[in-house]
């Protein structure tokens, strides 16, 4: 019944609209030509509104900077590369800016100012080789030089160089939660695949219980890393495809069912020093009152109210995999190396995590 | 029998309402069929995307317009996250390709190549025939997938496999998947008919001095995209394929080393990467089969409604092929992080950036088009000057993604959806727009209403970039996509009063298309009778009689003389010179 009604008065709103624009129309037919091509009149009005929306382009692009500018991730990266993909954000946003501003205006200047007048001729101008050139050229030079700094920039992230001993971790990606596996003392992971996974006796990510490499992994539902240490990300998947996205880290990579995955970075702020930062405390204390807003109207209709909210560095899943894509995600926590060290040695090795029946 | 025969040897032979309307072989009324199928699924694609956004900004709230267009997959009217999923497949699926692929080319190449280049039909009418049909018998198959049992396929519009050949990944990827699959061959099947029947007429039929070099835009575009769609269709088609023997045969293409709900899967050996390049091979191209169309329109609209030459011909034509050539080997900057070779990223941040010249030359030649031009802004050219801006918007911010360091970052984030919505989304939309526009007089003798034009188009205008400016921020902000709700990530909450803004914007645009729906149902039956030519236009289908009738022309067709663009010639009186009008003495054409 009340899908009738909603129904019946989406339909009423709709006539209602039609009928309005036929008054609307029969009042501008009265002793003037009902043709439906573009009079003089109509050439005015729509070349003030080009000019009109031309404001509202950059009135939007300034509202968007004022209120939602400092959302960006363009600084506090919390990696070691970061700053030189923020660098590379930063130019080349500016590229995007000064050519965005410049071809809206002459695009809608010139619709503004050649509007059309009845006996009006138009300039016969059909070629002009110089012109294309330079519009070849430098379109050609500008993103010469984004390409190299962006290539230079691509390489020195990806190609990993094995020489500085870096922290071996797997990332295990399955429906829907992630697993965080360390090489333990060796540096080595064990040998894994998912046909050896054996739920009985906990061996959940499918390890060579006879690989002797095996033997002191780590198996963690939570990432800690030590700052200032490299890191080597090996990612697996058992299911379908997902992908790891560490926004603060600059980091994504996709797990891919039955091939190993890899990045690199090196984290150089800990989550602590990450807190305290004076941006990341106004945007907390921003969300914390945000939150505070909706756990009152949550508590008027007698629900829970919301957690506070407490910055953590986050792993999300950043590739649709299925039902509760969206809610796919690991805590990670950067720490001294020290720290890093006792929350290691409190972990279970893998040999001794393993049920014996 | 015999009457039958007899009724064929007539030239016109007579028409029952059967050939006419439903089996017809002209390709006129093929072009308002595709026209027509594309404008429903593009009403089904707009609707999802609004239940999509209703979604995004108030989640968890109970919502009686989800609970009375869901069913069961909004009980109590709150919408369940399988759903939202398949709403973004089928969304990106039907707008992708049964709207801008075949609702844009279907519709344009069709009605206008025969009459731009002054041929009685197409090169075969019956293949013509068949492409739209295969193309309604796969709409109807992806609409029918909305019902069954398990869902509709939710595995995005690019169906990665294994979440896509696994019914335990997901219950979409069951019978909905097997649809969806088969759906798709069928278009593909129908796009390849149609892209070769396009360029079979447009190398063969020209009418006398209709060179290559005299050809509208418009056709360059219909004929190079028929050239890309037939190169990289089968491509996908393949991958489908394959992907059917995995779901069904137990093969292992795409898959390797599973474990899912408990079991360890046969499956060895395979790769998704794999299923990745044959999608993309064809994905990334696509994105130029739904753009040309949508520019040559432009082209034609804004020379015609500037009273001026297109400016800079040659380099059009040239711009054109190069971004066709491109379009075919940039495939992997969808790939940057997919596990490919760090290597081959470079190679295709390279080939990537390089398509960025020839659009920017575009742009700058519809640019200098309007320069000291007597515009007319009639709805079309509205749409068509929308084009450029949105084109321009949309196209720089592929700066960013197909920089394979700093895709890194926003790969998969709302960042990636306002830039592909901008560039090819809301521009083809708005080609398709003005083509119906211009063009609506010659396909049903009648004008569309100016005013609920200009209503149409300023509201749609300010709503594309309310919708899609600011979803750049938050994707910048590291706000993955296809995301059911973001209330699990505190780190979010300052986003989502972003998110409800672009809603409301997003609503009422969907609104104002009902003004466009009306205009257009109603023009075509109370509209205003259309004179000859009335945008006093240079292309040929403007000499062709209003009244539709099998063959285009009575008696000879034109001839051709000069180019399409002969606009505001210094020498002569009117701002406008048909193609069929001979050179006069001692006038020169313009080489080109």
């Amino acid at each position: 019944m009340m899908n009738l009604l909603i129904i019946l008065i989406l339909l009423g709103v709709t006539v209602a609209i039609l009928q309005m624009v036929k008054i609307y129309d029969l009042t501008q037919g009265v002793n003037k030509d009902n043709s439906q091509i573009a009079n003089d009149k109509d050439n005015s009005r729509n070349g003030y509104l080009m000019l009109a929306f031309l404001g509202f382009i950059y009135l939007i692009t300034i509202i968007s900077f004022v209120l939602w500018g400092d959302l960006p991730l363009v600084s506090n990266s919390a990696s070691e590369h970061g700053p030189r993909i923020d660098r590379l954000m930063v130019i080349t946003m500016v590229v995007i800016f000064i050519v965005q501003t410049i071809t809206q205006f002459l695009l809608h200047y010139f619709a503004f100012k050649y509007k059309g007048e009845k006996g009006k001729k138009a300039l016969f101008y059909a070629d002009n080789d110089k012109l294309e050139f330079i519009w070849t050229i430098v379109p050609v030079i500008v993103l010469a030089g984004l390409i190299m700094y962006g290539l230079f920039t691509w390489n020195d992230i990806m190609i990993i160089d094995e020489e500085e001993d870096p922290l071996v971790v797997e990332l295990y990606a399955q429906q829907f939660n992630w697993k965080a596996r360390y090489a333990g003392q060796d540096n080595v992971l064990g040998k894994a695949n998912v046909r050896l996974i054996n739920i009985d006796n906990a061996n959940i990510l499918g390890l060579d219980e006879s690989d002797p490499n095996a033997q002191d992994d780590v198996i963690t539902t939570e990432l800690h890393l030590p700052a200032g240490k490299p890191v080597l990300f090996k990612m697996r998947s058992q299911d379908v495809l997902h992908s790891a996205y560490m926004p603060h880290f600059r980091a994504q990579m996709n797990c891919v069912p039955g091939m190993i995955t890899q990045f690199s970075f090196t984290p150089v702020v800990t989550t602590e020093e990450m807190r305290i930062r004076p941006e990341i405390y106004d945007k907390v204390a921003n969300i914390n009152k945000i939150r505070n807003k909706k756990s009152k109207a949550l508590q008027a209709n007698g629900e829970e109210p919301l957690d506070r909210y407490e910055f953590d560095y986050l792993l999300l899943c950043n590739k649709i995999c299925g039902k509760s894509h969206y809610n796919m995600q690991m805590k990670i926590i950067v720490e001294s190396e020290e720290d890093f060290k006792n929350w290691f040695n409190e972990q279970k090795l893998f040999k001794n995590s393993l049920v014996q029946n | 029998m015999s009457a039958h025969t007899e009724n064929h040897t007539h030239h016109h032979h007579k028409e029952t309402f059967v050939t006419k309307y439903i089996f017809s072989q002209d390709h006129k009324m093929i072009a308002k069929q595709y026209l027509i199928t594309g404008l429903i699924m593009g009403i089904i694609g707009i609707l999802m995307s609004l239940l999509m956004r209703m979604q995004i900004a108030w989640p968890e709230k109970p919502n009686i317009i989800f609970k009375s267009l869901l069913g069961k997959w909004a009980e109590e009217g709150v919408m369940d996250a399988d759903i939202y999923l398949a709403l973004v497949t089928i969304h990106g699926t039907i707008m992708v390709f049964f709207v801008l692929t075949a609702g844009l080319s279907g519709t344009f190449s069709n009605l206008l190549i025969p009459l731009q280049i002054g041929a009685r039909d197409m090169a075969s009418g019956f293949l013509n025939m068949v492409s739209y049909w295969l193309f309604f018998l796969s709409s109807v198959i992806m609409v029918i997938s909305f019902f069954v049992e398990a869902g509709p396929a939710a595995a995005g519009w690019t169906i990665y496999p294994p979440l896509s050949a696994l019914p335990l990944a997901q219950g979409g990827s069951g019978a909905g998947m097997t649809l969806w699959l088969v759906s798709m061959a069928i278009f593909i099947a129908s796009s390849l008919l149609g892209s070769l029947n396009y360029i079979v007429t447009v190398l063969n039929l020209r009418t006398k001095g209709m060179s290559m070099t005299r050809l509208p835009l418009t056709i360059w575009a219909f004929f190079v995209t028929a050239i890309i769609g037939v190169v990289s269709f089968p491509v996908l088609l393949s991958a489908a394929l394959l992907l059917i023997m995995d779901r069904s045969f137990g093969t292992s293409f795409f898959l390797s080393d599973i474990f899912i709900q408990g079991e360890v899967l046969h499956y060895q050996g395979g790769s998704p990467v794999l299923f990745e390049h044959l999608f993309w091979f064809l994905g990334h191209p696509e994105v130029y089969i739904v753009l040309l169309p949508a520019l040559g329109i432009t082209s034609e609209v804004i020379a015609t409604n500037s009273r001026k030459p297109i400016f800079g011909y040659r380099a059009m034509v040239a711009s054109i092929i190069a971004i066709a050539f491109l379009s075919t080997i940039v495939w992997g900057h969808h790939m940057f992080i997919s596990g490919m070779n760090p290597f081959l990223g470079s190679v295709f941040t390279f080939t990537t950036l390089l398509i960025a010249i020839p659009s920017a030359v575009k742009a700058f030649n519809y640019i200098t088009t309007l320069w000291k031009g007597n515009l007319q802004f009639n709805p079309a050219m509205l749409f068509s000057i929308g084009l450029v801006s949105t084109f321009i918007t949309g196209g720089l911010t592929g700066i960013v993604l197909g920089d394979s360091a700093l895709d890194i970052n926003v790969h998969d984030t709302y960042f990636v959806v306002a830039h592909f919505h901008l560039v090819m989304g809301i521009s083809a939309l708005y080609g398709l727009f003005a083509g119906v526009y211009h063009w609506f007089p010659k396909m049903f003798g009648r004008m569309l209403n100016k005013n609920l034009g200009y209503i149409h188009f300023w509201i749609t205008a300010v709503c594309a970039y309310g919708v899609f400016f600011p979803m750049h921020f938050i994707g910048m902000a590291g706000l993955p996509r296809r995301y059911y709700t973001n209330s699990n990530f505190p780190l979010f909450d300052d986003t989502q009063n972003v998110q409800v803004l672009i809603t409301v914007f997003a609503l009422v645009a969907g609104l104002v298309q009902l003004v466009f729906l009306y205009n257009f149902i109603h023009s075509i039956f109370y509209g205003q009778k259309t004179v000859q030519n009335p945008w006093r236009s240079n292309t040929l289908e403007w000499t062709a009689p209003i009244k539709h009738m099998h063959g285009n022309w009575d008696g000879e067709i034109p001839h051709v003389h000069r180019w399409a663009y002969d606009y505001s010639k210094p020498r002569y009186e009117d701002d406008f010179v048909p193609q069929n009008i001979p050179l006069e003495k001692g006038e020169e054409e313009l080489q080109h």
